[in-house]
């Protein structure tokens, strides 16, 4: 993996923020699961989120497609807020993909079909088409061989890959990722991980929810720490690692850096 | 093509079972003498198999007679007397539908069964099946009520035996179903009002006896229509069976929407289909397919029940099969009578459940 995309994209940030949220907050019952969130992405930017388990980091970029609802603040994607509005809430669907941790691919369609379902019926192209496009990222994940398999015949790590093409179909323009390795046997992670590493590399607007450090320092722009539901932290990979400013970001860096 | 020996990626010697663990041998050893006791059980049951199967025989093949008079049964023979079904197999079959047009509901019933058939095979599941359904449904209903030039017209009170049945089961089953359906995910509905409908709805269905709706669609519905407006018995008595068999599938297909993941939903909606697409595309294909077992089992039940409109003085094939026996001449016979309806039963209900094991298998997909 090259240590300098960063750099490579620098440019292409600062065309204006994709997803802009301004004093959100969540609560499930009463128990207060995301406070006072600001965060503001440019398009282009890769952001890591990264924090002690229960701190709100998959609640965070779930409420960004309204897996989650928020009860307070503002969340704006690519100009969209995010209401009970059903029609504004497909818009941002469909231009926000999202990976989850046990990859949810459907067990009763094959591998193609799980890619071109939401084209054909969401953006309604031609199945041609959409087949078409849908072995175009079968190869780039390398699985096209096994397009006419069911989800069931193939590995986690290939699992994982075909729901990454799978949202890629929709051709959005940003990428959620909540924990895409934590459910993978440790020889499947690397895989998983080169086909994110590509993604960025072609400017993908990135969030990730992950424990993988080594991904954060290498493709990350910024590194945000989460804990008790409040960002209390966020820098540039390269300070974030090495000079952490807050006493339980140190704290949580120490516990998974051993 | 390689030889055996050569094809081996582990490196180990391929060691086969023990003889004795397979073939015919290990299966017998394995489930009828792998204890003691069920060596035992397994002594008695072909003891007393080998006691009354040439038994059996000898009442039904031997000593059974097949084309005689009652009377001839009674004095001739100790055998079974099947002649009560080829005398009467015509009224036992299609009951008081007047004698010269029965072919109308036997063409009814080969149209009916050819399409069950041909339903069978999922790659017809389009749209042309449908419009023949549509058009087999009219010419049935033409066959059987006629009316119109060359077909005498048969009032439904004179529709009784097989093809009553099929048409009640058939029918029952063919709309039971997606209503069932459509009551599970109005239960399972975040809309209060339509969650609490169905919910009522399921509730009150299931705690009351298929007899007593039958009774009230027959006798306490017609009370409330405006004077001189009536509906039909049988359709009356379809609408009781179809609302019954509904709110008992609508709990099993609940069963199978509540095993589908919430991962499964999340992924549909984070690609922004709407919960109609949702709902068809991903979720329902799978919570059914999981239900299939439980679903024929009401099915099944379904179609065994359609008896019961005997209450409400539709003869169906039970009803016509049992007026025989009150014939003086028959009297006395209803072993040879039950057999015969029973083999009837048997034949369509293990047909159903054939299919749906069929039908498992083909939607396996490895999960």
């Amino acid at each position: 993996m090259s240590k300098n995309i960063v750099q490579q994209n620098e440019t292409a940030l600062n065309t204006g923020p994709i997803i802009e949220i301004t004093g959100m907050h969540k609560w499930f019952d009463d128990f207060h699961v995301l406070a006072d969130i600001d965060l503001t992405v440019q398009r282009g930017e890769r952001i890591v989120i990264c924090g002690p388990s229960g701190s709100g980091k998959s609640t965070l970029i779930r409420c960004i497609n309204r897996l989650e609802e928020h009860q307070q603040g503002r969340i704006t994607v690519d100009g969209v807020e995010l209401t009970n509005n059903i029609k504004n809430i497909e818009k941002i669907r469909m231009e926000v993909g999202m990976v989850f941790q046990h990859f949810n691919l459907f067990p009763h369609l094959t591998i193609l079909e799980n890619l071109t379902l939401a084209p054909i019926w969401v953006r309604k192209t031609p199945r041609a088409q959409a087949e078409e496009t849908a072995m175009y990222y079968l190869e780039k994940v390398h699985i096209a061989e096994q397009a006419q398999k069911y989800p069931g015949q193939i590995s986690g790590g290939q699992q994982q890959r075909v729901a990454i093409a799978r949202s890629l179909c929709m051709k959005p323009n940003v990428m959620l990722f909540d924990e895409p390795t934590s459910a993978l046997d440790p020889e499947m992670v690397k895989e998983v991980l080169d086909v994110m590493i590509k993604l960025a590399e072609e400017g993908m607007t990135m969030l990730v929810v992950t424990h993988e450090m080594g991904f954060a320092k290498s493709v990350a722009h910024r590194v945000l720490f989460m804990d008790f539901g409040r960002i209390v932290e966020q820098n540039s990979p390269h300070e974030f690692f090495s000079n952490p400013q807050n006493e339980r970001t140190r704290l949580f860096l120490s516990q998974i850096l051993h | 093509m390689e030889t055996e020996n050569n094809i081996n990626p582990t490196g180990y010697d391929d060691v086969r079972p023990p003889v004795v663990h397979t073939g015919v041998i290990g299966w017998i050893r394995k489930n009828l003498f792998n204890s003691w006791f069920n060596s035992i059980l397994t002594l008695i049951v072909l003891y007393a198999l080998w006691k009354i199967i040439p038994m059996l025989i000898q009442w039904a093949f031997i000593d059974g007679l097949w084309m005689t008079g009652g009377a001839q049964c009674r004095a001739e023979s100790d055998g079974a007397c099947w002649s009560i079904i080829t005398a009467n197999f015509r009224f036992i079959i299609f009951g008081f539908y007047p004698q010269d047009s029965q072919w109308r509901p036997f063409v009814c019933m080969v149209l009916l069964t050819a399409l069950l058939l041909v339903s069978r095979n999922r790659r017809y599941w389009k749209k042309p099946l449908g419009l023949a359904w549509i058009a087999g449904l009219i010419i049935m209903g033409v066959l059987m009520y006629g009316g119109v030039p060359g077909l005498e017209r048969v009032e439904s009170d004179k529709w009784s035996g097989l093809p009553l049945t099929m048409l009640l089961s058939v029918f029952g089953m063919v709309a039971a179903y997606p209503f069932g359906v459509l009551l599970a995910l109005g239960r399972r509905s975040e809309m209060p009002a339509i969650k609490t409908i169905c919910i009522f709805y399921i509730e009150l269905i299931r705690g009351v006896p298929l007899i007593s709706l039958l009774f009230m669609s027959s006798i306490l519905f017609p009370l409330f229509l405006p004077e001189g407006l009536t509906i039909n018995k049988i359709l009356r008595a379809q609408a009781a069976i179809i609302m019954f068999t509904a709110a008992y599938i609508a709990e099993v297909v609940r069963g199978g929407l509540q095993a589908i993941p919430r991962g499964q939903y999340e992924a549909a909606e984070s690609m922004g289909l709407s919960y109609y697409q949702k709902m068809r595309l991903v979720i329902l294909p799978q919570a059914l397919k999981i239900v299939i077992p439980p679903t024929v089992g009401i099915l099944v039940s379904a179609f065994k029940d359609t008896s019961l409109v005997v209450v409400i003085a539709l003869y169906d094939l039970l009803a016509t099969a049992k007026s025989t026996l009150s014939n003086p001449e028959w009297m006395g016979f209803s072993v040879e009578a039950y057999i015969f309806i029973a083999i009837i039963y048997f034949i369509c209900c293990y047909a159903m459940s054939n299919y749906s094991r069929r039908l498992e298998r083909e939607l396996e997909t490895g999960r």
